[in-house]
Parts: C-alpha cells; structure tokens; sequence
C-alpha cells in the first residue's frame, strides 16, 4: 500500500496505528465487535459524535498522472478519547458509524501503552489473519485462469 | 416551459400506491433482497455506482430495487441522495498500480509481466441462453493455483520505460483538481474535467461515441493496451488525524487504450493514449471512456478535429444521463399553458392564411 508520509517506517507509532487502521477497514463491523468482545474496553467518551459523509475519490490521468475527480463514496467517521487521554480516530468507507466509532476506540487503545499488546493480540492480529486469508483465497483463484496465449504463424494449419 | 398546475394530489397519491404494488409483482413470488441484488447483479450495481458517482453498494442495490430495474432512474436516486450528505474532502489518488489484480489483461503483449489473467470474465463464452441457470443451479468451486508474487505492472510503465508511449501530464501537488459537482461546466475543459465527465457518463452514450471513433468518425486507431480490474486501497488525508487513513478498498475497472503515434521535427514519434477508469467491474464502460478521452484530445494533440466524439462540448454536455432524462422526460410534465399559447397563435397564423388564400382567389376570379 503506497504511503503519503516517506518519513514513516513500519515500526513507528503511526505506521502500527495505519496498520491496525488498515486491518480494521478491511474487517466486518460484527467480526471487530466480537473481537472487542474478548477484551475489557476501557472507559472512554465520544470526541466526535459517529457520522456519515462522503469523500470524492480520485484516479490520476493514464493512471500515473495529475488527479481527477472519478466518484464520491459514502464514509463514516468517528473520534474518542480514553479516560486516560488517549485520542483515537476511526474512518471506513461505508454507512456503519458504528464500525467508525469502534475502529476509533481500537485506534486510541493502540496508542496506550498499556493497552497496545491486548488489542493487537486479541483484536488486530485475528482481524489480519482473516483479511490475509480472504486476499490469499481470491489469488489463488485469480491464478488459474492465467493463461498463454501463443501466436498462430498465418498461413499454417 | 413547465407552468406549475395545481390539483390532481389524489390521483397521484393513488398512481403512487399502484406503483408500489406493481413493484412489488405477484405477491406470492418472493421478495427480492438488496443481498441478492448486489451478488447476483453485480454489474448493474456497477453501473449505478459508477454513474450514479458514489460507491456505496448497498445504496445502489436499493436504487436498483426502487427503480424496478430501470438503470438510468437508479442513477438518478442515487445522485439525489449524495446531496443529503456532507462531503469531509477528497482522498488521495488510487495507485491501481498496487491493484490487486481479479482480471488483467493487454491485446498488445501476450507475454506481459504478472501474465495475462482472465478474472471472471464473458469473454470466450458462446453467448448461448443457458437453461441450467433458470433455477437451481449449483456453480462449481472455482478452481485456484498458487498465486504468482510478481507485480503487475501496467503495460504503458513497459512501454513507458523506453520512451514508446506519451508520458501522463503531471500536475503540482497542490494544483486545484477541476470538479464539475462545485463549479458549472465552462469550455474549452481541462482534462481532468473531461474525464470526471466521461467517468459518470452514460455507458450507452460513451460506447456509440467510441464506436463512431472505430468507424471513421475522428479514427485513432486504439489498441487494448490494458484492462484491469480488482481492489484498490483507499486513504484520506484526514486533518484531524495528522497522517492519511486507510478507509477500506474499493473495486475498480482500468482501461489503458495505445492510440496512434505522432511526432514532429522535434520530438520523436511515440504512442499516444486514452484513459478510462470506472467504480466496479465495468469494461465497456472504461473501453468506451479511453476511446472518447483519445477522441476529445484531437486538438492538443494537431489533429484535424471535426467528429462529434471530438467535440468536447458536444460531448460533456450530452454525457450525463440524468440531466438527459430530466430534460427529455419534462415534457411528459403538464405544458398545458405554453401548448394554449402555441394553439392560440396556430389558430391565428391559420386564420389569416385562409383569409390570405381567399383574397387571392376573389382577385383570381376577379381577372
């Protein structure tokens, strides 16, 4: 996945907060809320109310150029911040604030560092399994209609 | 002119709740899910997001459903809806380079780097009606191999590499990004316009303009350079935030078309190209977009422009099917006064022919 900000390596607070932000975008809001299910959520309060929007998407010309405006799609968006300070914030494309509202939550729990380990082994780390596993099944099926095509010397056969 | 009419609320409340029951159908035939629409007819669902301009499968799915199946009213709804949202900003441009590729495929190399994969596909099908389909049927598996870890690069970066193609325009990256839902169109449009244009156009409207190119009518002589299709990753720039967010993938469908190269005494001669990009598995769509690109680009490119595929804006203003529709579709609107009007000046105008006619005929019997 291409990132805007060169500066940051994987191993940066904000490369594992894009990580788990990636991983969680990608997850089913039931399976995140089973997930969180597993852990104690820690009190926290609502920075920002979850609410639906929308973005513009952008293509660039010949797919390498300047940007264009293709398309909007529907988004949703929500901020928190923990009893202990922490301010998390959750964006994913789609109508489900609430799926907004709990990748915030898990956002800022992978800011704390007391809480970072729990929700990326109980949380993030299964929810990646299964997005890997879906990426792995629709490869593998994408492979086996590669095909060679050869050329027929005109005249022949 | 539309003169608003008073009266009549009955009668439409009343062909409002037939409509209702006659898109429901037989009552004893089971309702249909917006989960089945958006499964089952996935491609519709692509077109609606595509040119309805917002990718939200579920609320397409639903438009399709309230439409009865009538695509253009869908896209319609759709449009409509987006305004009741509020927009949080734009999303850095997708790299469908890093695409991961479902379908990707070039008519110009057949041995391209990453492969040609044919994805779920009609193509090589025999379009013949298949009666196994009609209830019941229970698809295979698909079958799967190991999946290769080489890239895919796109065939223009190939060809790109050894100065064989035109290099995409670049812009600044603080450069303003042209947006006709912000500002009206105004002409001569620049190509990122253009193509915000052709990306929510109707596919019927494009496709005949890209045909026409084919068939003489301002030829560019366009090969398949590419066509992919498969998810992108989406990120936004979100300020609160501080870094850009990854909000998800979407589907989408890219078409490179290689046009007919041109050079001059001081540039040496290199493809050209045209671009199509679409929500979806959409390839006719992308197809007839890059064709219609190519097509708009006659005059920067010195080429004699005179086809109405290379008339921008004859093109971008007949583009859109929603206001082609409301356009077209107002005059089943009561015209009742403007139509009075019209009769009174015909019975008018025909008043004084006869009384013209007449006069000649008295002078002719006259003489």
């Amino acid at each position: 996945m291409s990132s805007t900000i060169s500066t940051t390596g994987p191993d940066s607070k904000q490369g594992q907060r894009k990580a788990a932000m990636t991983v969680l975008a990608h997850s089913a809001a039931a399976d995140i809320a089973g997930r969180l299910a597993a852990i104690a959520v820690p009190a926290h309060e609502n920075l920002r109310e979850p609410e639906n929007g929308l973005v513009m998407m952008r293509g660039r010309i010949g797919g390498d150029g300047a940007p264009f405006n293709l398309g909007e799609a529907t988004v949703s968006r929500a901020a928190v911040r923990l009893a202990t300070g922490e301010v998390g914030f959750g964006y994913t494309l789609g109508r489900d604030a609430h799926k907004a509202q709990m990748i915030a939550l898990c956002d800022a729990m992978v800011q704390s560092a007391e809480l970072s380990g729990e929700v990326e082994a109980k949380v993030i780390a299964p929810l990646r399994v299964a997005m890997n596993a879906e990426r792995a099944r629709k490869a593998a099926e994408t492979a086996a209609t590669r095909v060679d095509f050869y050329t027929m010397v005109r005249g022949e056969g | 002119m539309y003169v608003a009419v008073k009266g009549g609320e009955r009668a439409i409340e009343n062909a409002h709740r037939l409509l209702a029951h006659e898109r429901r159908g037989d009552r004893d035939v089971p309702e249909v899910t917006l989960a089945q629409i958006s499964e089952q007819l996935a491609l519709g669902v692509d077109r609606v997001m595509t040119e309805g301009s917002l990718y939200d499968r579920e609320l397409a799915a639903l438009a399709i459903k309230q439409a009865r199946g009538d695509m253009i009213e869908a896209i319609f709804l759709v449009r409509a809806f987006r305004a009741t949202l509020p927009r949080f900003g734009a999303t850095e441009p997708v790299n469908t380079g890093e695409m991961q590729v479902r379908r990707r495929i070039s008519s110009t190399f057949k041995d391209v780097p990453g492969g040609q994969i044919l994805g779920p596909t009609f193509d090589y099908t025999h379009r013949l009606l298949d009666p196994q389909l009609a209830e019941g049927f229970v698809p295979e598996q698909p079958m799967t191999a190991e999946a290769s870890q080489a890239s895919t690069p796109r065939v223009t970066d190939i060809l790109g590499r050894d100065g064989l193609i035109e290099t995409s325009p670049q812009a600044d990256s603080d450069a303003a990004v042209g947006d006709l839902t912000r500002e009206p169109l105004s002409f001569p449009a620049d190509r990122d316009l253009r193509l915000q244009n052709l990306a929510r156009g109707d596919e019927g409207f494009l496709l005949a303009l890209g045909y026409s190119t084919q068939r003489g009518y301002g030829r560019n002589h366009p090969f398949a350079g590419e066509i992919r299709f498969g998810e992108v990753e989406v990120e936004f720039s979100a300020e609160d935030v501080g870094f850009a967010v990854p909000l998800g993938s979407i589907e989408l469908t890219e078409c490179q078309m290689v046009n007919q190269f041109k050079g001059s005494t001081t540039e040496a001669p290199c493809f050209t190209r045209g671009y199509g990009l679409a929500f979806g598995q959409s390839e006719r769509k992308t197809m007839s977009m890059a064709l219609v690109d190519r097509a708009l680009r006659a005059r920067e490119l010195g080429e004699e422009a005179g086809a109405p595929a290379q008339d921008e804006e004859f093109v971008m203003s007949h583009s859109d099917n929603v206001q082609s529709t409301g356009f077209v579709e107002h005059l089943k609107l009561p015209h009742y006064v403007d139509f009075q009007s019209e009769l009174g000046l015909l019975r008018k105008l025909r008043q004084e022919f006869a009384e013209a006619n007449a006069a000649v005929e008295m002078q002719e019997a006259a003489e």
